[in-house]
């Protein structure tokens, strides 16, 4: 591939018309194959691990005691083709999406205006920063009570716990795409009398696109688990998934308890490749396959 | 290349022999300590006028683009003075230093947007430039599709857009292969003799030093002086064959020696 993207780089003739742009797309049979090819070790290792979990469920646990370690099938039956069950965890995954998603929206808004503020001028970074890592190193479980004080015990307690687990990523992720501009470009605006808001529209935001994908996807993960975390303590409002796996948990539904953990799994994969996914729709035609 | 083009430039064509063209830059004695001690130019004295494409050669280091960023007012100097007559400077640095996120006419537009122009004239003047530089047909192109030689016409283009006087180019050249170099050398001669701005080019190739030139300053290693000033007596529009004439031979080894004295 580095052989592919140097060769790229040479002029290869001197009439531009026959220097046709590097971007040809491999066969797609080679593409299909490839992508099986990617998706070979992780189907190999799930196989690996499910047959684990049987053998430790059905030879290692004696009867009694295999509600500890259910088997996946019980899994599938009881906690995603039952009706009544897959109902209770599809709305609290409803009820978990939104709070994440309003957490990561704000997050997402308050980060970006922090970093922007914070590239504006050195003492601005330094009287925000050190409180900003403060916030990040902060065990979140460790303020939910503080925050169930000052907020509630409902939805809009939840989002700020999202929003303090989440906003870290997109801060440094923003801040260091804003700042990373090639000194010869700010030169460039300078030569044109371009004054801040200027050179931020028109170079820093968009060249830190990027990198606030980059901070986004993090951030999205972190945000359902701040929603999760958040609905396990908060137990007043429309039950999340947090309430249910705490719920789970108490009646000893391990079955249940599994399939409501795939979902949450899910929802944070989900979310980490939708943020990915339009980040890359964002930036395909501005850089090599690093970003993204 | 006509007359009526966007980018016709004022006054090109009206050098001529029994008025000196107007002064464009003026350096006077002019130095630069940065503020760490060192000292990266000391003592430069040359007048620029326009119709004249000057280059400064040197070793790596010797203080060539810092006597660039002194021209451009990007870096002003710390002794003596520059005086430039012109405001609008066309500056084109080593690396093309497109906005990756932006297409090849929109980059081109860059510029005349940050000046404030109207987009129907600033379409006008990109489309003008794109195709004086040979990049018609990549307008929708993004940096990442070009190739180096092709990403160096694109910024040259948006340089001129805005139709400087004085064009400061930093090594524009030097990361392209030989061919290629070669090749945009005589483009930007063509632009040069149609537009007659002036220019101060940095380079350490000296043929290309002679070949656009007509006038070439040799710098000292650092604290970087003129040791030597030569004028380049060839006619333009030049051929490329040029390269080959003894003549030109005669003045690279002659601007080389001074070079090497330069070292000593």
């Amino acid at each position: 591939m580095s052989n592919d993207a140097l060769s790229g780089m040479r002029e290869g003739s001197l009439d531009p018309a026959i220097n046709v742009p590097r971007a040809v797309r491999r066969a797609g049979t080679s593409r299909a194959k490839q992508f099986l090819w990617n998706l070979a070790p992780p189907l190999a290792f799930f196989g690996f691990f499910v047959g684990s979990v049987y053998v430790a469920s059905y030879v290692i646990l004696s009867p009694e005691r295999q509600f500890l370690l259910p088997p996946p099938h019980e899994v599938v039956r009881n906690g995603l083709l039952d009706g009544k069950h897959l109902n209770e965890q599809l709305t609290a995954l409803w009820d978990t999406t939104q709070v994440s998603l309003t957490g990561l929206a704000i997050a997402f808004v308050l980060g970006g205006l922090i970093a922007v503020a914070m590239s504006q001028a050195k003492w601005i970074e330094r009287s925000f920063y050190p409180y900003a890592v403060i916030m990040q190193v902060t065990p979140i479980l460790a303020i939910v009570p503080l925050i169930a004080l000052w907020f509630g015990y409902d939805f809009s307690a939840r989002v700020v716990v999202c929003v303090l687990i989440s906003i870290f990523p997109i801060i440094t992720n923003t801040l260091h795409g804003l700042l990373t501009v090639d000194g010869n470009l700010h030169d460039l605006f300078t030569l044109h009398h371009a004054g801040r808001p200027k050179r931020l529209l028109k170079l820093q935001l968009p060249h830190a696109i990027p990198d606030i994908f980059v901070g986004l996807r993090v951030s999205a993960g972190l945000s359902v688990i701040g929603a999760i975390v958040g609905e396990f303590f908060f137990r007043q409002g429309t039950p999340g998934l947090g309430r249910l796996l705490d719920l789970y948990r108490a009646y000893l539904q391990t079955d249940l308890l599994m399939s409501a953990l795939l979902f949450s799994v899910g929802l944070g994969i989900l979310s980490f490749w939708v943020i990915g996914l339009i980040g890359r729709q964002f930036t395909k035609n501005w850089y090599e396959e690093t970003h993204g | 290349m006509s007359a009526e083009a966007p980018l016709a430039y004022e006054g090109a064509g009206a050098v001529t022999a029994a008025t000196p063209p107007p002064e464009v830059i003026e350096f006077r004695s002019a130095g630069k300590i940065f503020p760490d001690g060192t000292e990266a130019v000391r003592d430069v004295s040359f007048t620029l006028r326009r119709g004249e494409f000057l280059a400064v050669v040197g070793p790596s280091g010797c203080g060539k683009s810092t006597l660039l960023r002194m021209a451009s007012g990007l870096g002003p100097e710390t002794s003596g003075t520059v005086e430039r007559h012109v405001e609008n400077i066309g500056y084109v640095f080593q690396d093309a230093t497109l906005l990756p996120f932006r297409s090849v006419q929109k980059n081109v537009e860059l510029l005349a947007e940050l000046d404030g122009l109207p987009r129907a004239e600033r379409r006008a003047l990109a489309r003008d430039a794109i195709r004086l530089v040979g990049l018609e047909g990549f307008e929708n192109h993004y940096p990442k599709a070009l190739s180096g030689g092709m990403r160096m016409r694109a910024s040259v283009a948006r340089a001129l857009t805005t139709k400087p006087p004085l064009f400061l180019l930093d090594e524009p050249f030097g990361a392209l292969d030989e061919i290629t170099r070669g090749a945009l050398n005589e483009e930007l001669m063509r632009l040069f003799v149609s537009k007659r701005f002036a220019a101060i080019f940095i380079t350490h190739s000296i043929s290309e030093a002679v070949f656009l030139s007509s006038r070439v300053l040799v710098m000292s290693p650092r604290p970087g002086r003129i040791v030597t000033e030569h004028d380049v007596p060839f006619p333009y529009p030049r051929p490329p064959e040029l390269r080959f004439d003894p003549a030109f031979g005669k003045l690279s080894s002659e601007i080389s020696q001074a070079l090497r004295k330069g070292h000593e």
